[in-house]
């Protein structure tokens, strides 16, 4: 019942903000906090092994039949992935608000509502393992997003948002189609109609439909991850969002496509997938480069941001299709770690907007004489983002490299080209950003004036963590490791773990 | 002593930490108290350890605190632990020591700039992540530590932040060194996948164990590490960002670009050196990259006529000088020149500093002039810092470590000695390019404003450093001048011992190389001396044989040419054409809709008759 909890909290939570937006702005502002921090408590208690040993790995589950007839059923269940991404999930949740202050001034209400929706269906996407279910929360995340861009966001906001909702909705249908298919295969085969993702593992079909559907799923998470070439629809859309709808996009919408990728397409497709596998490595390693050339072109500071996390997205994929320990524990610390660094970077980018009103970095530079609290964090989550060792991302990268070494040398080899490209991006933000002259833009303009109290509590607070992900990851391979290791049996090929996929040497 | 090693790179650590929180609340003199003092009490507490060390060896001569695991992960494991062995010792005891003289040197250079505290901050945390690499006992910390300095270094080059220049130079530093850190990063890839382990020594007692001399593996390992020394000591072919780090404030190129970061190449190959024995293609190349940086750099120097370029080509020449060493098996020497070179190079930079600082940082050295009887304690220095530097026979340090080192070459067959005479050649080039500079800087006609005086924050770390610069060699001296052994004995039991020379040959002619150089540098600049003219061969040394021409051309501009005309991302007008596409269509269709009852007619008409004729058809 727990579970259940998680996702009612915010759902209701998101409705008394909107109703008592109309009473005072600040009213669903602390109703947004107060609902998150329970949440966020809710799911505290939660951390621990998991329920027994065995098979399975799950900390907690709720199950209710829903639609028996077509063998749909509310199944929740928690296992350490889901746990982190949903803990991650909620606390930038609670940051967003608190970035939004002084930010959303309008409808404040409704905004606080979608921002509620929104992290109850990411939630409901890491708990759902009812296939309808999850395709459900799916597509109830991507609506409070939506509003987030269309109604809250900058110049060509309309654009950005439809962009958005065609792009991940259009794959969604993909995947819709896929589990339909593989529900009526899996009925063929067992005479059993049923929507149970536990059910549908192992479902034996012929390689070719097995394939088909792999890719379905796959183009579905590959886009929200995103992954070139379906990632266009983020620089738009991160750009145009407000920054509470940057931060949640970059922050939690992303790893829903990693949660997928892990959650269903190897395990419900191993050989499939395992086929795959080169293909999307190669994909990944593509991504890597590929966007980090792109943020290093961006003169828009949120744009450069933007490319930059679907480089690091990139390294998700390569690390998610080597399937072994060390890249999926990669993976993880490398969703969170990004989940971290991207979002202090997105806010402060809205931090900077709010104060000189551009994103564009050639009216930018010298910043560092008027605002230097905002520019240092600036600087240190520019280089936490490069994967400076003892901060969390280069756990991340470095796991997910050691982990692909295994698999495939001459692409590890080309993934850490990334790393110097990530080098030149970063530092070059910092330099037209913050260093160097100031431009008559940035000297004319009213001197603007630092981080307020709430922004550099939250900016410490992201530094905190980053640095003990860097320093400290073993708590979260612990949490994690019952739950990827039964991941991990689901997905190996029927043929037995392949060398391809074998364990690290040591 | 032993068990508070963990506090040696954890003080200037806090230093660093307490700097940075305490920004702007701090006065001055606060921060320069801590600013100094972290890393005075580190040095303290690590000469107090070293005393220990000495005085009761632990046994195997290695102590090793774990301070935490901190991955444990799918079968691999790495701890954050610390290895004390006298190598790190030699090491720690130059980081803190040398680093302890430059940051009081600093406190009185720095004042009145812009971001004091800042400066300190970053400096002391440089001096803690020198210290976590050379301490480190497992390659991911040692690699931790590895790019904290190259942090350290982005952030003090980039110092003066408004300049543009500076944060260009900065940025380079960073990127150049990050291609040899990404090689050695794959390098530690496959030591963990191959050896099972990145804890330093047991990974080295496993490729004895599993790799035979010159297998593929080794070499490549060997390689790539190789890679990563390169970037860090700027070796040739990643050599071209050291001269353009002198954009930062004296002292950090005196710390950094001197006498610490630049060495942790050699440190690295000197620290693996079971894996470079087991790939004799890779320690060759070692010695022929550390011969070519040295001649190319040698060159170059002579044909700067800013002191700070010739004092940092001459750093990468030295520096080619241990690696030379380090390619010829002559470990002790170059762990012998780099200590030397850390007191005499860092004297040649602080009093560079204590020069330019009274001129208003004029560092052209035709600006300056005459400025021997004006500046006597920056000139005893610089002079001291200078003999050291062209190895003056006898009387200086750099002259003993670099005769250990040209005996070891000598000794080593027929590679050793082509190695030998780039050399000695070498040598003859180091005291003309410095000499050089000594003439032009102090003798001949006066130039420019001399204001101010010295204190003793300024003269005390030079006096120090110059007592080191002719003295620290007497710690190890070769048989014909008494035979002493002291660094050698404590480096054995982690070093493969040198092979001795008797032969006195050698040690003559690299003795007369050098006292040559001198002469016809006094010969060529006693005198006043134009600027010199720009004819095609100085432009090509000026450049350092245009090598960042070439990257510009090869590299950099592809890239930023790609970045460029791609920056609106040419995937998305595939999307874009979809979406056009669709409008089109939308439009052509909509045509069809236009209300007349006619038009419907017809179509309903010309629809059923191919349906029809479809169905009889086919």
């Amino acid at each position: 019942m727990t579970l259940v909890w998680l996702l009612l909290i915010p759902a209701i939570g998101g409705v008394l903000a909107w109703m008592a937006g109309g009473r005072h702005p600040d009213f669903p502002r602390w109703i947004s906090l107060l609902v998150l921090a329970i949440d966020f408590f809710i799911a505290l208690s939660l951390i621990g092994p998991a329920m027994s040993a065995g098979h399975t790995a799950w900390i907690a589950s709720f199950e209710r039949p829903w639609i028996p007839q077509l063998g749909i059923s509310f199944e929740l269940n928690l296992d350490g992935l889901s746990l982190l991404l949903i803990l991650l999930t909620i606390a930038l949740g609670f940051i967003s608000v608190v970035i939004s202050w002084t930010e959303i001034t309008d409808r404040v209400g409704l905004f606080h509502a979608n921002l509620l929706w929104s992290v109850t269906g990411v939630i409901g996407v890491f708990l759902a393992l009812d296939l309808f279910l999850f395709f459900f929360f799916w597509e109830l995340m991507l609506v409070p997003m939506y509003f987030l861009i269309a109604l809250w966001g900058h110049e060509h906001r309309f654009y950005a948002a439809i962009k958005f909702f065609i792009f991940t909705q259009g794959s969604g249908l993909i995947m819709l189609v896929a589990i339909l298919v593989l529900v009526f295969v899996h009925q063929q085969a067992t005479g059993h109609f049923t929507f149970d993702y536990l059910a549908l593992l192992g479902t034996k079909m012929n390689p070719t439909v097995a394939f088909w559907l792999m890719l379905g799923f796959f183009i579905a998470f590959a886009v929200k991850l995103p992954a070139v070439p379906f990632h266009t629809w983020l620089p738009d859309a991160h750009t145009e969002a407000p920054t509470a709808g940057s931060v949640l996009l970059a922050g939690i919408l992303l790893k829903t496509g990693a949660y997928g990728l892990i959650r269903f397409v190897v395990p419900l497709f191993p050989d499939a997938a395992h086929a795959f596998a080169p293909y999307a490595m190669a994909l990944g390693v593509i991504g890597i480069l590929y966007a980090a050339l792109l943020a290093y072109g961006q003169n828009d500071m949120k744009r450069l941001v933007a490319y930059s996390s679907v480089s690091h997205m990139g390294f998700v994929l390569l690390g998610v299709f080597a399937w072994n320990t060390l890249a999926l524990q990669g993976v993880v610390i490398q969703m969170l770690a990004h989940g971290v660094s991207t979002g202090a970077l997105f806010i402060l980018v809205g931090a900077l907007q709010e104060r000189i009103h551009t994103r564009d970095m050639r009216l930018m530079g010298g910043l560092w004489g008027s605002i230097p609290h905002l520019s240092a964090f600036g600087m240190v989550f520019a280089i936490a983002s490069l994967g400076l060792p003892g901060l969390g991302n280069f756990i991340g990268e470095f796991l997910i490299l050691l982990g692909s070494f295994q698999v495939s040398v001459p692409l590890t080899v080309i993934a850490a080209i990334g790393l110097v490209a990530g080098a030149a991006y970063a530092l070059l933000l910092v330099q037209r950003a913050f260093h160097g002259n100031a431009t008559p833009h940035a000297e004319t303009a009213v001197k603007p004036h630092d981080l307020t109290a709430p922004h550099l509590v939250v900016m410490a607070g992201l530094f905190l963590a980053i640095l003990g992900l860097g320093l400290y990851p073993q708590p979260v391979f612990d949490q994690v490791a019952a739950g990827l290791a039964v991941l991990q049996h689901d997905g190996t090929p029927s043929a037995g773990p392949a060398t391809q996929f074998a364990e690290a040497a040591p | 002593m032993h068990e508070l090693l963990w506090l040696v790179p954890l003080l200037p650590l806090l230093g660093s930490a307490t700097l940075m929180l305490g920004a702007g609340r701090l006065s001055i003199r606060t921060e320069a108290t801590i600013g100094a003092l972290s890393v005075g009490l580190a040095a303290i507490l690590a000469f107090s350890i070293a005393a220990g060390f000495l005085a009761d060896p632990p046994a195997g001569s290695v102590y090793q605190q774990t301070l935490w695991h901190w991955l444990n992960v799918g079968g691999f494991s790495a701890e954050m632990g610390l290895r004390l062995d006298p190598l790190s010792l030699v090491m720690m005891l130059v980081i803190t020591g040398v680093g302890f003289l430059i940051h009081l040197f600093a406190t009185e250079y720095m004042e009145g700039e812009e971001g004091y505290g800042r400066f300190f901050a970053h400096l002391n945390l440089f001096v803690a992540a020198m210290l976590l690499l050379v301490l480190a006992d497992n390659f991911l910390a040692l690699y931790t530590g590895w790019e904290g300095v190259g942090l350290g270094s982005y952030l003090l080059i980039g110092f003066w932040w408004r300049a543009p220049a500076n944060g260009l130079a900065a940025r380079k530093a960073f990127i150049v060194t990050r291609i040899g850190d990404t090689a050695l990063l794959l390098g530690l890839l496959l030591i963990a996948s191959q050896l099972g382990t990145l804890n330093i020594a047991d990974a080295m007692q496993h490729a004895t164990q599993s790799w035979p001399v010159g297998s593929h593996l080794a070499t490549l390992a060997a390689f790539l590490l190789l890679g990563g020394a390169v970037g860090k000591s700027a070796q040739l072919p990643l050599q071209t960002w050291l001269p353009d780090a002198m954009a930062g404030p004296t002292p950090v190129s005196a710390l950094i670009h001197a006498a610490t970061m630049v060495t942790a190449g050699v440190y690295l190959i000197a620290r693996t050196h079971a894996l470079f024995l087991l790939a004799p293609a890779a320690l060759l190349t070692v010695g022929i990259i550390g011969g070519a940086t040295l001649l190319l750099a040698g060159f170059s120097a002579l044909a700067q006529n800013d002191i700070k370029r010739i004092l940092a080509y001459s750093t990468m020449s030295q520096i080619g000088y241990m690696f030379l060493a380090l390619g010829v098996g002559a470990w002790d020497a170059a762990l012998f020149h780099l200590m030397t070179h850390a007191f005499f190079k860092a004297l040649l930079f602080l009093s560079a500093g204590a020069i330019t600082m009274r001129l208003h940082h004029e560092q052209d050295i035709f600006k300056l002039g005459g400025l021997a009887r004006r500046l006597p304690v920056a000139f005893w220095s610089f002079l001291i810092g200078s003999a050291a530097l062209a190895a003056l026979p006898l009387v200086t340090a750099g002259f003993y470590s670099k005769e250990a080192i040209l005996s070891g070459a000598w000794a080593d067959g027929t590679s050793g000695r082509v190695l030998w005479l780039a050399g000695v050649v070498g040598a003859f080039m180091t005291g003309l390019y410095i000499f050089r500079a000594v003439f032009i800087v102090f003798f001949g006609e006066e130039h420019g404003h001399v204001s101010g005086r010295y204190g003793w924050r300024i003269i005390t770390p030079l006096a120090v450093l110059s007592v080191l610069a002719v003295l620290g060699g007497l710690i190890e001296l070769p048989p014909i001048f008494g035979h002493v052994t002291l660094l050698s004995n404590l480096l054995a039991p982690v070093l493969p011992a040198t092979r001795e020379v008797t032969d006195i040959t050698p040690l003559l002619l690299a003795s007369l190389a050098a006292l040559l150089g001198i002469a016809l540098a006094a010969v060529f600049y006693w005198r006043p001396t134009q600027r010199p003219t720009e004819t095609p061969l100085w432009r090509f040394w000026h450049a350092a044989g245009g090598f960042d021409w070439l990257y510009d051309r090869v590299l950099v501009r592809p890239v930023l040419w790609a970045a460029r005309v791609n920056s609106d991302d040419f995937i998305d007008s595939f999307y874009d054409f979809i979406a056009w596409l669709t409008k089109a269509v939308h439009q052509q269709v909509r045509r069809t809709q236009n209300g007349r009852v006619r038009w419907y007619t017809a179509g309903l008409a010309i629809g059923s008759v191919s349906l029809i004729a479809m169905a009889v058809l086919l």
